[in-house]
């Protein structure tokens, strides 16, 4: 009942989502993590420290939905189970991997039910949808924010996998946001943006309250669209999908495809100009007010309470 | 270029959804219908592309009930050439919606083909991976940019560290994200010109491809309920409530 991860990783570090991986995968059984990196080595070191994993296996390749399909095909005949984190690596590659090996994933798990039972949200988290997957393999994808981490502490073993990968698509250019704000995915705390921020400048706002409590940066699809914040900042039904112990959510109405992604959230707290919005309704404790006069009033406040994570 | 556009009908991605009670499926009949957002944003990119010049011909194809006719029509009123509507009241897994798709690729040989990266109703995200996969063709992802280089395609991805750009020689599966264009409403006379396009209709059933569902649903559920909270009346009693949650939070 072995259980083969596929680890995400960017800009040389494994991606800070991965024990909560490491979790979800270990309710199926042993864990082996692969690394596809051209420089694996280090990302592997950090993968081989998470608690439960078995072994960790290592390709040296450029990562593209090519070769990393190609090294999980390889590879696949040996597991029960191949698995990746629902992010946007996983989700380019699993459904091709699938095609290949002629099996039906069952992807953005949040709940595993038992050895072939899955939930998984449908319909933007409108809805849950119960499966079993009575094929011999399963391919699967979690969202990562759904699981509490697995421990460190671990030594695992590392072994070089010496496969010759080909892919016709290439790498041209990576366009990152500078941020230091904690991974979105995988914050405790997350401080959400909507269109009524109303510019990039005002999203500095944001940021600074961010930085007061230690908390990621996330925006609506209409504050991206609008240029307001970049487009890895977006949580939602197609952004980023988020389960933090407490989100702020500021000058957010609360569309549908918004609410999406924010269900996971232990608590909501929302400021707001509008009582009657979707948001202030669903929300735990709300402030009404002007978020511009707000905010630094609550930045002053939390400083003085030395509120600090 | 020949493009080949696959489009989904869905419950409008409006709609509020009604988990039907016993638990058997979400409530469709009577449910405004319309296609999947992201598949506007594959027609719009393949109709963009033809009025940039070198695209031949577009193709675009649903697999569903006789009803999804209206988006294939909603297509051609954009701006596509042709539909085909594979037509099966039965509810198919991604896979095999991908080896469907697949024959119509292996029949119609386009250079592109153009998918919506998910649908709002199963939110799988699956499709044009597959098939990419089971055509032997190198994919573009969650397309936020295409610029057609001469045999080949540079496409800029929306990815979750940012967005990157690759290269896709083609033919290439590429699929649409919500930042690519921005999807144009035909007008009436596009609409009225649609009617008259060419639309063939072929039953699921005569492309040889198992139609038989791998996994078992064994439930449709509503998510759990949040129960209101309490509104405060000023700045210092937030940031009370806010220090009391941290306060409470496990240390990672």
């Amino acid at each position: 009942m072995s259980v083969l991860l596929l680890a995400d990783h960017d800009n040389g570090a494994l991606s800070p989502a991965t024990a909560r991986l490491v979790a979800a995968a270990s309710e199926l059984g042993a864990v082996d993590i692969l690394v596809v990196a051209e420089n694996p080595a280090p990302i592997a070191a950090e993968a081989a420290k998470i608690a439960g994993v078995h072994q960790v296996i290592t390709v040296t390749a450029p990562e593209t939905a090519e070769t990393i399909t190609n090294s999980l095909e390889n590879l696949a005949q040996r597991y029960r189970n191949v698995t990746a984190s629902a992010s946007s690596v996983g989700k380019d590659v699993i459904p091709r991997l699938a095609a290949k090996l002629d099996i039906q994933p069952v992807t953005d798990i949040v709940e595993i039910l038992g050895p072939n039972r899955f939930t998984r949200p449908i319909y933007a988290g409108n809805a849950l949808e119960t499966v079993e997957d009575r094929q011999a393999t399963h391919l699967l994808t979690f969202r990562a924010s759904a699981f509490r981490p697995a421990a460190s502490g671990n030594d695992a073993p590392i072994e070089t996998l010496d496969l010759s990968v080909t892919s016709a698509a290439r790498f041209l250019a990576a366009h990152r946001t500078d941020s230091d704000t904690p991974d979105l995915a995988t914050a405790q705390i997350v401080i959400g943006g909507g269109v009524s921020v109303g510019s990039a400048e005002g999203f500095q706002l944001i940021e600074k309250l961010g930085k007061t409590l230690g908390a990621a940066v996330g925006a609506t699809r209409a504050a991206v669209d609008a240029g307001y914040a970049p487009n890895d900042w977006q949580i939602g039904q197609t952004g980023k999908i988020i389960a933090p112990d407490l989100y702020i959510a500021i000058g957010i109405s609360g569309a549908l495809q918004h609410l999406a992604g924010i269900q996971g959230a232990k608590k909501i707290f929302a400021i707001n100009t509008d009582p009657e919005s979707p948001l202030v309704k669903i929300a735990d404790v709300a402030l009404i007010g002007d978020l511009f006069e707000i905010i630094p009033q609550l930045i002053a406040e939390l400083e003085r309470l030395g509120i600090k994570r | 270029m020949k493009i080949l556009v696959a489009v989904k009908r869905v419950v409008d991605h409006n709609v509020r959804i009604r988990v039907r009670p016993d638990g058997t499926g979400v409530e469709t009949s009577g449910v405004r219908m319309s296609m999947n957002p992201f598949c506007k944003h594959a027609v719009e990119a393949a109709v963009q592309l033809a009025e940039k010049g070198d695209v031949s011909e577009i193709v675009v194809v649903s697999i569903g009930p006789k009803q999804s006719n209206d988006v294939i029509l909603t297509a051609l009123a954009m701006g596509a050439h042709r539909g085909i509507l594979v037509e099966t009241d039965a509810a198919l897994e991604t896979l095999t919606i991908a080896k469907l798709l697949a024959k119509v690729v292996a029949e119609e040989q386009p250079d592109l083909v153009l998918l919506g990266k998910q649908a709002v109703d199963d939110d799988s995200n699956h499709v044009g991976q597959m098939l990419a996969a089971l055509s032997n063709r190198p994919q573009a992802t969650f397309a936020s940019e295409i610029v057609v280089k001469g045999a080949e395609l540079e496409v800029t991805r929306e990815v979750d560290y940012g967005r990157e750009t690759i290269a896709v020689p083609l033919p290439a599966v590429v699929t649409a994200d919500l930042r690519l264009n921005t999807p144009r409403n035909a007008a009436l006379p596009m609409v009225m010109k649609a009617r008259s396009k060419p639309l063939t209709v072929r039953p699921a059933a005569e492309f040889g491809v198992d139609l038989a569902p791998r996994l078992t649903v064994e439930k449709i559920s509503p998510p759990s309920e949040r129960v209101a909270g309490k509104t405060v009346a000023s700045v210092a009693d937030f940031a009370n409530a806010i220090a009391g949650e941290v306060n409470e939070m496990e240390a990672l």
